[in-house]
């Protein structure tokens, strides 16, 4: 089992649902990466997904497209996320999985096989391609696998029950179900259909469900955990940091751990 | 890039180009569309319906003239010209939207989202929206409404809501970015009607489908005329549409040569162009695997083009394939070459040409130069130039001289 997954599981077995925080890379310059990463875990996060800047991020909303648009102001890369990655990871517990999230085409410009080999290199154990539907990521799937790295797929709540169970069969250390038709970004509220769209996922799934997209509240959070094994969070971590306001993640990260201990 | 290819259930792939790199909440739409679109062009009565309006909305066909002028100041090659500016709304995009619009209507959606560089391809989406009374939203990077702003009038005039994308470049590629996001919100009600032959399969291949009647009639209309095939056909290219929608009736012809035109903006040496296929690598942008304008770190480019309609940092996956197997050649002309064959057809044939077709016109006066007279060139005259004229006046510096 990935690690990715097993800090999932493990997180789920003690009774808490899993919470991922997303950040940008190098949002706030790249200095500040370590800082973020090493808060993230002592604020008991179960995994952290480090977004790499796009110059085209078509998945992304305001928040996040204006976090990266920072970012890239200050010269991130791909290439410089992952070597800072690599310099403070002794500092990153072994259960504590890193994923990076970033779009194909930074991907593809680094080199696939020197790609694999660095998130390797930097400790990295799961990645997120959001333009790489499950159609196209056969032979990243492969490389991925051979190295013991998770290929996170995502389904959507237009996918039908055949791709659900297509997606969920691929992917390895999670699925991120996204919740909302568009785009990421805080929202007021879900769709009615919602819950029985990822109690569906859930029973099909032989990995853990995470969703994600639109979840910016203590509520959402608790809400959107009762049908999943956690949740990711995204621009309103971004928000956050950018505001300097830590005590809000921390108030997320609770929401995932106290209203689910006192459910069980 | 070899890394790409291999998986059985890749589709819409150009030898390696084109796939389908989307989020997923896209994929239902595009499966549901390619369903959709198979069905569609097996139905006679959906190709008369389009043929109808082809025919009796549009204006087609469209003619191809023979630029006697224009041939015997070049002194080479016959040159004839495919008058796609005929077209309502003066240019090839008509063909598509039309077509597209009709496909939206066939799987029961009555709201259309598209995204403009020039305009041309709005107004022509505006224009089927108005045509069938459907809801329309164009995306238009706030550049190009700027450089365009009369055809933004002409959107809101047909009732189009026109949305000016301050993002990054504020072009055409931008205008893509937000057409994208908003069709993904919106993805259960609404059809992305895509300009270019760009884009995730199955665009590029319906767009192409679309616009194949640019080559179907020149084809045709050759044969009348000359009692042959062309040696030549030209086309400019920034995604690529009126392109390969003249050049796919002629790929199997092997004497036929094929050539696209990018645009050179200030030169290909200055980095400010937007030849994709000269200066650009391989890579994923906007749902397929293309040439790509991108640094070193895979980071979009920003595309430089006197010409809205071609500034866009990716050409077409067909094209890249056709350039790949050697079967089409690829050329550029510059800002300044384009202005000098917009003023070229101005002035030996009366027919002022859109900025974009005048870097093909700018090409076949170079190429029929270099050919002999009992030799015959098509270029696709892509748009009229009435858009252009501020552009124009501003580039010459000129006024009411």
């Amino acid at each position: 089992m990935n690690q990715v997954e097993k800090s999932i599981r493990s997180c789920v077995e003690q009774g808490r649902k899993a919470f991922v925080p997303y950040i940008m890379a190098g949002d706030g310059g790249l200095g500040s990466l370590r800082d973020k990463v090493l808060f993230l875990q002592d604020a008991g996060a179960t995994a952290i997904e480090i977004g790499i800047p796009f110059s085209d991020p078509v998945a992304d909303g305001e928040t996040i497209q204006q976090a990266g648009e920072r970012a890239l102001a200050e010269g991130v890369t791909l290439r410089a996320v992952l070597q800072s990655l690599q310099s403070f990871k002794k500092e990153v517990k072994p259960e504590m999985p890193l994923l990076i999230m970033s779009y194909l085409n930074p991907i593809l410009a680094y080199g696939m096989d020197a790609f694999v080999q660095s998130l390797r290199e930097s400790g990295v154990s799961g990645l997120i391609i959001p333009d790489l539907p499950l159609e196209e990521s056969g032979h990243i799937k492969e490389l991925l696998t051979e190295n013991g790295i998770a290929l996170i797929q995502l389904v959507s709540l237009t996918s039908d029950q055949k791709r659900m169970a297509a997606i969920a069969e691929q992917s390895t250390g999670f699925i991120y179900a996204v919740t909302v038709n568009g785009i990421t970004g805080a929202r007021e509220g879900f769709n009615e259909s919602l819950a029985t769209h990822l109690q569906s996922l859930k029973s099909i799934s032989p990995v853990p469900v995470l969703a994600g997209f639109g979840i910016s509240t203590p509520a959402h959070v608790e809400q959107l955990s009762i049908h999943t094994d956690g949740v990711i969070v995204g621009s309103a971590i971004v928000d956050a940091f950018d505001n300097g306001d830590t005590a809000r993640i921390s108030q997320l990260i609770e929401a995932s751990k106290t209203k689910m201990r006192a459910a069980h | 890039m070899e890394q790409m290819s291999g998986s059985v259930k890749q589709k819409g792939r150009y030898g390696k180009f084109g796939g389908q790199y989307v989020p997923e909440t896209l994929m239902s739409a595009l499966i549901e569309l390619e369903a959709a679109y198979d069905d569609a062009s097996q139905d006679p009565t959906f190709t008369e319906e389009l043929d109808y309006y082809l025919r009796d909305f549009v204006g087609r066909e469209t003619p191809l003239y023979f630029a006697e002028r224009l041939t015997k100041k070049i002194g080479g090659a016959k040159i004839y010209l495919k008058r796609e500016d005929l077209n309502h709304t003066g240019a090839h995009k008509i063909n598509n939207s039309i077509g597209q619009a009709l496909l939206a209507m066939r799987m029961g959606k009555r709201k259309i989202v598209a995204e403009t560089g020039a305009g041309q391809h709005g107004v022509a989406t505006a224009t089927a929206c108005a045509l069938f009374g459907l809801d329309c939203i164009i995306f238009m990077g706030k550049e190009d409404v700027r450089r365009q702003e009369l055809n933004v009038f002409r959107m809101e005039l047909l009732g189009a809501k026109v949305v000016p994308v301050e993002k990054g470049s504020g072009t055409l590629k931008d205008a893509v970015n937000e057409a994208l996001r908003y069709w993904v919100a919106h993805v259960e009600d609404t059809h992305y009607i895509l300009g270019s032959a760009l884009g995730p399969h199955p665009f590029p291949r319906i767009v192409r489908d679309f616009q194949r009647v640019i080559g179907v009639e020149t084809r045709r209309q050759i044969l009348e005329k000359e009692g042959r095939l062309p040696d030549a056909v030209v086309a400019c290219i920034g995604g690529g549409s009126n392109a390969i929608g003249m050049f796919h009736p002629f790929v199997k012809d092997e004497k036929v040569a094929l050539y696209g035109v990018e645009a050179a903006g200030s030169g290909i040496g200055t980095g400010l162009h937007a030849a994709a296929i000269a200066g650009g690598k391989e890579g994923v942008l906007h749902g397929a695997y293309m040439y790509i304008l991108q640094d070193e770190d895979g980071f979009i480019q920003e595309a430089h083009s006197i010409s809205a309609g071609l500034d866009y940092p990716a050409v077409g996956p067909e094209h890249c394939h056709l350039y790949d197997i050697g079967r089409a050649v690829y050329t550029s002309v510059t800002d300044e070459g384009a202005l000098a064959g917009l003023r070229l057809l101005s002035e030996t044939e009366g027919i002022i040409p859109a900025l974009e077709s005048a870097h093909a016109i700018q090409y076949v006066a170079e190429l029929a130069k270099g050919m002999r007279p009992d030799e015959v060139v098509v270029v696709c005259l892509s748009g009229r130039g009435d858009k252009d004229v501020q552009t124009v006046r501003d580039a010459l510096g000129g006024g009411t001289r």
